[in-house]
């Protein structure tokens, strides 16, 4: 039988198929998944934990879950106390749960710590072919990988410590083909082939599928590049994305910290190139296909992802948005609204307050070696506040040892320390009520950097260029 | 309205407490109240004669967005026992059954029938998850759930119980796979 990469990988880690009453002969329900990597952080563990012990439960293989604290962590100096009474209880409360429980934990204090989606590649702990979960929708991420990865919520977590296991309806498969050639590679990004792909598909495109991303421009992207695009399958709706990993993925994974060792990840590299692919005659449940031959780059104007347009465009009006759908247009026009924004205005004519690199979808080396091109020797505008904020320690270490740090720093932009900081903040990163922000995080939904905040989601240049000028641009004349 | 979104329903300023009670004031927080914390005039929950109600009628894709369960919570916990809606994102519909919490999709034409029918008068339901119906004056609507999920609901099943069960099987699979080979090298 013709499979997909993603029927490859549920097949392998099915437990129990298709019912939680074998006597019942119930075929229609959920399959028992095994969980081969769990990755928690203090936001969505503590009640997870504390059920766990009231109901004298144990944790089943401690040494297949590590945590982070990423969500709530301040971004200033770190050898400051936390301010945050309830944020430090909170984070102190992960630290215990982790030590009573033999839990892997990177907190604060650790050259490892960093955003939950960032350290899981970075240490190596993202394997293909394996599943992954962690109480957060941008769990996606690791699909770039090849890996089966997807956010759930409390009482998952919990059962995910206590049994490895998770109970799961089979999501439908959805392929999207990218095709074409980018005409400028360096300003138009993987940030901009997902923002198109969810102004296509909407923000419940992809609801109850497993997406692949296939196609020789997929093949040709780094594997930051393909984390990008993964992690925000999430806001096409999608349980998770997914990438066949090939030679890239391969030697991603070479040296680190969890990853097999040379011999041993040798023979796994010949597994996973054996089987880690979809058939090439496999019927999926639904095919879209992109072309980015005149992709340009991407900007949103409005309060969900799929608000979004070319950066040489205009504001639309709601008819246009809506396409006859009257929901849609209420919503286009209550967004326009929390947005302040007209229809008919260009993009380009378009002024920001503040401006943010960072968060699980772009705060990789890369993305921050990408924006110091068009920062370096140019100043931030007098009118912006701009930061970034490093996805993990070792990102933040490895970009100062190519004095990235100086440039951002001598053109005007903070440079802080790794978290989720200002894509949701929850900590002191926020927007104050009415300001807006180019920003290279994933959610432009209302009030999420702030109540009251506007946000625009951009490429981590575009977001750059941006804080030079004070408004966007088309960055493809930078480049 | 569509895409109600889990920053909406439990705003992130209220996801640093450390236990599963509590998150109802703060439900719709930021459509709720103003900056100075006063209750905003126009939003429906602030309307007294939505007080106390524990159905929830909404569109597309509710619950999109961040996995946070604290959004079930909140909702639950301010009194919410049903929602309907034309459809849900996936992780928040899987949240709902930890809770208790009942979502029910129904088609497009029959939540705009059920909009018209609330947007003119007070209106009364019972709903039998029991029977899978929608009781309302002038018709009865039926909806789907699946068998799993309502047993689960109706019983009030402990879903690590149910796998615990199972033991002797997962740790068979421990054994046998292949994949979970690759755990050794987390020692």
């Amino acid at each position: 039988m013709q499979k997909t990469l993603f029927d490859r990988i549920w097949d392998s880690h099915i437990v129990i198929n298709n019912t939680q009453d074998e006597n019942a002969d119930d075929t229609n329900g959920p399959s028992l998944i095994y969980i081969d990597r769990h990755l928690i952080h203090e936001v969505t563990s503590p009640q997870a934990f504390a059920s766990l012990k009231q109901s004298g439960r144990k944790v089943r293989r401690p040494s297949l879950t590590i945590a982070t604290t990423d969500h709530n962590v301040s971004t200033d100096n770190r050898s400051l106390p936390i301010v945050d009474q309830v944020s430090k209880r909170q984070l102190e409360t992960l630290s215990r749960n982790c030590e009573e429980f033999g839990i892997t934990i990177y907190d604060m204090s650790s050259p490892d710590q960093g955003i939950v989606h960032v350290i899981g590649p970075e240490l190596g702990f993202t394997l293909p072919g394996t599943t992954i979960v962690c109480g957060d929708s941008h769990t996606s991420t690791h699909g770039a990988f090849g890996a089966l990865a997807f956010g759930i919520g409390t009482s998952e977590v919990e059962h995910v410590l206590a049994t490895q296991c998770i109970w799961m309806y089979k999501p439908r498969s959805f392929l999207i083909n990218v095709e074409g050639n980018l005409r400028k590679p360096h300003a138009i990004t993987a940030k901009d082939i997902i923002l198109s792909i969810i102004h296509k598909i909407g923000t419940d495109g992809g609801s109850g599928t497993v997406i692949e991303y296939k196609g020789k421009v997929i093949s040709a992207l780094s594997m930051e590049q393909r984390m990008t695009i993964c992690n925000m399958s999430i806001e096409g709706g999608a349980r998770a994305g997914l990438i066949a990993p090939d030679e890239t993925t391969f030697n991603y994974l070479r040296g680190r910290r969890y990853s097999p060792k040379e011999s041993e990840l040798d023979k796994l590299i010949e597994f996973w190139k054996n089987n880690l692919k979809s058939d090439s005659n496999v019927k999926f449940d639904r095919v879209e296909t992109i072309n980015v031959d005149k992709l340009a780059p991407q900007v949103t104007w409005g309060t969900n992802p799929s608000m979004v347009v070319d950066v040489t465009d205009s504001i639309p009006s709601p008819e246009e948005f809506a396409e006859g759908d009257e929901n849609k247009r209420k919503l286009a026009i209550r967004a326009l609204e929390y947005m302040n924004l007209e229809s008919g205005t260009p993009i380009t004519g378009v002024h920001v307050d503040r401006v943010f690199i960072g968060s699980c979808t772009n705060s990789r080396l890369e993305d921050l070696i990408e924006a110091s091109l068009v920062v370096k020797g140019r100043k931030v505008s007098t009118e912006v506040r701009a930061m970034i904020v490093p996805g993990s320690q070792k990102v933040k270490l490895e970009a100062e040892k190519l004095g990235l740090d100086t440039i951002f720093k001598d053109s005007g932009f903070e440079w802080r320390e790794s978290g989720c900081s200002m894509c949701l903040g929850m900590n002191s990163d926020i927007l104050s009520p009415g300001e807006r922000c180019a920003s290279t995080s994933n959610r432009n939904f209302e009030g999420r950097q702030g109540a009251g905040g506007r946000t625009h989601l951009v490429s981590p240049i575009m977001a750059a260029a941006c804080a030079i000028e004070g408004h966007f641009v088309d960055v493809r004349d930078w480049l | 309205m569509m895409n109600v979104d889990t920053d909406q329903i439990i705003p992130k300023q209220f996801l640093k407490l450390i236990q599963r009670s509590g998150y109802g004031d703060f439900l719709f927080y930021d459509w709720r109240f103003d900056h100075g914390g006063n209750p905003k005039k126009g939003f429906i929950l602030n309307d007294p004669k939505y007080k106390e109600r524990q159905v929830l009628l909404t569109r597309d894709n509710f619950g999109c967005g961040s996995s946070r369960e604290h959004a079930v919570w909140a909702l639950f916990d301010y009194g919410i026992r049903v929602i309907i809606a034309s459809s849900f994102a996936d992780i928040f519909y899987n949240n709902c059954f930890k809770k208790g919490l009942l979502p029910i999709y129904l088609s497009q034409n029959e939540i705009e029938y059920l909009f018209n029918l609330v947007g003119k008068n007070d209106v009364s339901v019972e709903i039998s998850l029991h029977e899978e119906t929608i009781s309302l004056t002038e018709k009865i609507i039926n909806f789907n759930i699946d068998s799993t999920r309502k047993k689960i609901l109706l019983e009030g099943i402990d879903e690590i119980d149910v796998t615990l069960r199972f033991n002797d099987r997962i740790l068979n699979y421990e054994k046998a796979s292949k994949i979970a080979d690759y755990n050794k090298y987390l020692v």
